[in-house]
């Protein structure tokens, strides 16, 4: 490599051969999601009814024209309740995760990147965390750390997803610092920030927005787990999780109480799931072991 | 060998230190002064001394640790002030249920996702590959809630199958067939989880198994497919199922607690439920500790089995 030129250096920037095609499947999901964030935004400019009014004169009443999705045991919509409820989901999801990415990512980034001591001491410090059961010690907290509210748990599941999130950005971050393009952009001199928000960033992001989207999924979930503890919002404030957990009591009378919620949160998960499960095929990375 | 473990031994001391301060710390993020909290406005001077020496509220805060772990260290957990009875013994009664729910769950996840990723593995891409793909996919989107009130529809209410809805829990010593019947479907819904995840980790560490130089030298050698499946790969490919089943257990015990919940079984799931919603703060804490360090000591457990079953992992 005598006669090493910037070309050659912009030529050995990976790209996958054939990437498998993202499908049909990838885009309804997208759009599924996208139709859930929408409804979660404009809920109370969509024509829905009052999620917490109750209308006497027709409880647990089954789906109907004038209840799409049928009423509760209080004659409350089903339809608005849960449209109302991907705001709790969605709102922990994302608030969560974001914090997890504000924290973790960068810190993951620059450990990978400088290694050394500075890596080696963070490092430990975030497997001793992972070590400790999240869910636990989510649970733990949020039940000392009273009064409860949305914020707070956000905060919660965002600290306690931080060091999950420190790992995979650091892994994926090591699989291209030594690649001869950052090397390269090193030998021209290349600031440090440059070489990390122009070099590495780009690359890792596809694995990084994959493991957002799962992210946000796990993290639906252990809200709604949340919600069946009652620590989670409380009603009469819908969400999902305190849906379904209200509707088991009821199970018998009225199915369509407990069928929606669930409906709605698993094809959510699906959703989110398969878009990142398919970003990650789509640019080849290289499923990263537990 | 020896030099891995005592590093491990010496991560696991770590571990249970934060774990223990963590702990520790979770009552002073209650509003207010603990012992109110706790107790209550009407608490008696001797209940109120009682917690005081538990806690050693008295004295600073760094050296209220040191007490509160000599406490613990001594077995005493202090007194849940509802029941009025110690914590270490509510959590000995309810422990041996989890247990026993894991244990069953575990063996039916195994006995389920061993053969289907081999099957799987033997032909990837293959039919019968995609519908276990997009089956187990549509699994892990599930959450065990969910499929625990599925169950609870159909086989307990509709089909009407008796000792498994909601109170039907029988100890084992009383009636050992209706405490199987009873913990049925929350071992069935903890087994599916994890199947998912033991049927996803398996087939992906299998196909890369069997691709190696061996195989292709044991195929030669004209060995059967099942030999070369279970001697020739299985073995190799089990230590990603153990990692990924020593990364499950803290999954598996939270996804417990909601299923008691909800099936009122008196583990240490639903004994948690209620001491958080009767602010039984003790109780909680103990629980937690002895919880986390549960996991922290089974991954460790599971760190020396995969030690040997491929020794190769502590040379390294």
């Amino acid at each position: 490599m005598s006669n090493f030129s910037l070309e050659d250096a912009a030529l050995m920037v990976e790209r996958p051969e054939k990437s498998e095609p993202l499908g049909l499947f990838f885009w309804i999901c997208v759009f599924w999601v996208g139709l859930n964030i929408f409804g979660a935004i404009f809920a109370n400019v969509l024509p829905l009814q009052n999620p917490l009014f109750g209308n006497y004169n027709a409880v647990n009443v089954g789906p109907s024209l004038h209840h799409l999705f049928g009423t509760d045991d209080l004659g409350r919509d089903i339809l608005s309740r849960v449209v109302y409820g991907s705001r709790v989901s969605i709102t922990v999801g994302l608030g969560a995760i974001l914090i997890g990415y504000g924290i973790g990512a960068p810190l993951g980034m620059l450990a990978a990147y400088r290694r050394g001591r500075f890596d080696a001491i963070l490092t430990t410090i975030m497997y001793l965390l992972l070590a400790f059961p999240a869910i636990i010690a989510t649970i733990a907290v949020l039940s000392f750390w009273t009064p409860r509210s949305l914020f707070k748990i956000i905060v919660v599941i965002g600290i306690a997803s931080v060091p999950l999130v420190y790992r995979v950005i650091r892994t994926a971050t090591l699989s291209v610092a030594t690649k001869d393009y950052v090397i390269a952009a090193k030998v021209q001199g290349a600031t440090d920030r440059r070489i990390l928000l122009k070099e590495l960033l780009p690359n890792i992001a596809p694995i990084a927005l994959s493991f957002f989207l799962i992210g946000v999924a796990t993290i639906i979930i252990l809200e709604g787990a949340l919600a069946f503890l009652g620590l989670s919002v409380n009603p009469p404030t819908p969400s999902w999780g305190n849906m379904i957990n209200e509707a088991r009591t009821v199970l018998s009378q009225n199915v369509w109480l407990a069928f929606f919620p669930s409906l709605a949160l698993c094809l959510f998960l699906i959703a989110l799931n398969f878009i990142g499960d398919r970003i990650r095929s789509h640019f080849d990375v290289t499923e990263v072991k537990l | 060998m020896l030099r891995y473990l005592t590093k491990r031994l010496m991560l696991l001391v770590g571990i249970v230190f934060v774990i223990s301060v963590g702990s520790f710390y979770l009552i002073h993020l209650l509003p207010g002064n603990p012992a109110t909290v706790i107790l209550g406005f009407g608490a008696t001077p001797e209940a109120k001394a009682i917690l005081y020496k538990q806690l050693g509220l008295s004295k600073p805060i760094y050296l209220q640790y040191f007490v509160w772990l000599g406490n613990i260290l001594h077995g005493n957990l202090g007194i849940s002030f509802i029941s009025q009875t110690t914590v270490s013994s509510v959590i000995r009664s309810a422990l041996p249920i989890d247990g026993e729910i894991i244990i069953i769950s575990q063996i039916l996840a195994f006995a389920a996702a061993i053969p289907t990723a081999m099957r799987s593995a033997r032909k990837p891409d293959g039919i019968v590959d995609r519908v276990l793909g997009a089956t187990s996919f549509t699994l892990l989107s599930i959450p065990p809630y969910i499929l625990i009130v599925v169950l609870v529809l159909f086989i307990s209410i509709k089909l009407g199958v008796s000792a498994t809805g909601p109170s039907a829990y029988v100890s084992f010593g009383t009636d050992w067939i209706t405490n199987l019947e009873s913990l049925s479907l929350p071992a069935f819904t903890l087994a599916t989880g994890s199947f998912v995840v033991y049927y996803r980790v398996l087939r992906s560490d299998l196909i890369a198994t069997l691709q190696e130089e061996f195989i292709t030298m044991a195929r030669s050698k004209g060995l059967s497919q099942r030999r070369i499946m279970w001697r020739h790969a299985f073995r190799p490919s089990s230590v990603a199922l153990l990692g990924a089943a020593s990364v499950n257990i803290g999954g598996l015990l939270a996804a417990g607690f909601i299923v008691q919940y909800l099936l009122q079984i008196p583990g240490l799931g639903y004994t948690l439920i209620l001491a958080i919603n009767s602010s039984d703060f003790l109780v909680v804490q103990g629980i937690v500790l002895t919880v986390s360090v549960l996991v922290v000591a089974v991954n460790f457990f599971f760190d020396f089995i995969i030690n040997i079953v491929d020794p190769r992992i502590s040379r390294e």
